[in-house]
């Protein structure tokens, strides 16, 4: 069920996210709605599709932008990967999970466009990209990590509700 | 006294008419004036006092009525301030399709299809657009996009019902253009930032602020003389070999909506006329 519900809902992220969220800008960065649904959906404690969830990202993504799909595939699949690792650390503490994964999510997509761009041949000046793109783009996917947090774990919650005890 | 009935009858009809005659004349109105006036005035405390019975007993259903028109009448003023903000939008599309079509009187030389800017790529260092037309409306890949002003780019990738477009702002564009009045050649690139740049400029070419940008038809990618921008700014240094000049694209490429595909360029791959090392 959480599988197929992931290609819905990460299609219309992926659509909204080319529509709209790619014109709001802060310096050039901007906010990565569908790395934000992986990275909640990884945190959540007892979803246990996430690598599904990470890989349709990365194939819906790969389909609306230029940087090449062999690296935003494993890139996604890298996220959740960080997400489920960091979910471990921060079992007690899953909202600290969510922001600390967010931060590293953005930093891993971002390196691994530059790199294969760079392979690619488009010039892209390092620092610049990090201080122009990157670190805007952190912060306002910061700002958004908990509203998409606090969804995504209705959501789970839903689809996967706690066992109770008689 | 007894007068005859018929001499009473008489006398009364005299005075009827009499007192007629003068009313008629005018002669009575003073009178009539001081007689009436306890009346009207007793009259006229009844009637108000009757008036504010009535409205006190039929206010609330009064109320309910004038909310129900109050309603009704924001709901008409919701509908008409959507109808202006639709019939603004229109106006503003419209003067975006006159421009477009006044550019496409002007290049008559070239066939166009109009696409709508439905999205742009969704990764922050790449500056493409997602156009609502594809193969199935005959667009191939390299195909030269232009709006009004000038021009935004070509077709990168197409599927059946749309195509990637890659803005000149895009970091890999590399675009051969002359500088006006001048005549000089330079490589038009993009950035990061969406900024664009022409490089590789003569260090003999007298640039100035304001000249034109335009596509020099050279490398067969786009075709010639397409207005890019002017030149904001140079940079010349005596130990370089070349000189750079910053561009104002004529294009604002934040608020690209409606774009002209020109489907009767095919751009020419001149890759297996450069010569590698090793072939003869």
């Amino acid at each position: 069920m959480a599988i197929f519900l992931a290609i819905p809902i990460l299609a219309l992220m992926v659509i909204v996210q080319s529509a709209v969220f790619s014109q709001v800008h802060l310096l050039h960065g901007t906010v990565d709605l569908v790395l934000l649904i992986v990275v909640a959906w990884a945190v959540q404690v007892r979803v246990t599709t996430a690598w599904h969830w990470g890989i349709i990202a990365g194939l819906l993504t790969s389909l609306a932008t230029a940087v090449p799909a062999l690296a935003i595939i494993p890139a996604y699949v890298l996220i959740t990967g960080v997400a489920i690792y960091l979910r471990r650390i921060f079992w007690q503490r899953p909202l600290l999970a969510m922001i600390t994964a967010t931060v590293f999510a953005t930093l891993i997509i971002h390196t691994i466009s530059v790199a294969a761009l760079l392979i690619n041949g488009t010039p892209i000046p390092l620092i610049e990209a990090f201080y122009l793109i990157t670190i805007p783009s952190a912060l306002l996917n910061l700002l958004l990590a908990v509203p998409v947090y606090a969804l995504i774990g209705d959501l789970a919650n839903w689809l996967y509700p706690e066992a109770i005890e008689i | 006294m007894n007068l005859p009935r018929s001499f009473q009858t008489a006398a009364l009809a005299i005075l009827v008419v009499g007192i007629l005659l003068l009313a008629l004349g005018g002669y009575l109105t003073p009178i009539s004036r001081v007689a009436l006036s306890p009346f009207i005035s007793t009259q006229t405390w009844l009637a108000s006092r009757y008036l504010a019975i009535r409205d006190f007993m039929t206010a609330p259903r009064d109320v309910v009525r004038l909310a129900q028109i109050n309603d009704q009448l924001e709901a008409e003023v919701s509908r008409l301030q959507s109808q202006i903000i639709e019939l603004q939008q229109q106006n503003s599309e419209l003067q975006v399709l006159s421009a477009l079509l006044d550019f496409a009187r002007t290049h008559s030389e070239n066939e166009y299809i109009t696409a709508a800017v439905i999205g742009r790529d969704i990764s922050p260092f790449l500056h493409y657009v997602i156009i609502n037309r594809g193969s199935d409306d005959g667009l191939r890949r390299g195909m030269p996009i232009v709006s009004s002003q000038g021009l935004v780019g070509r077709v990168a990738a197409v599927t059946a019902d749309g195509a990637r477009v890659q803005l000149i702002t895009d970091p890999d564009t590399a675009i051969n253009v002359r500088i006006q009045p001048t005549g000089a050649e330079g490589l038009l690139q993009g950035s990061i930032t969406g900024d664009i740049s022409v490089e590789a400029i003569s260090q003999d070419a007298n640039i100035q602020t304001g000249d034109l940008v335009l596509t020099s038809g050279l490398g067969g990618n786009f075709p010639p003389d397409m207005l890019i921008g002017q030149v904001s700014g140079v940079r010349q240094r005596p130990v370089e070999l070349f000189q750079t000049a910053t561009v104002e694209s004529v294009v604002d490429f934040s608020q690209l909506e409606i774009v002209l595909v020109i489907v009767n360029f095919r751009p020419v791959n001149i890759a297996p006329l450069i010569p590698t090392p090793g072939t003869p």
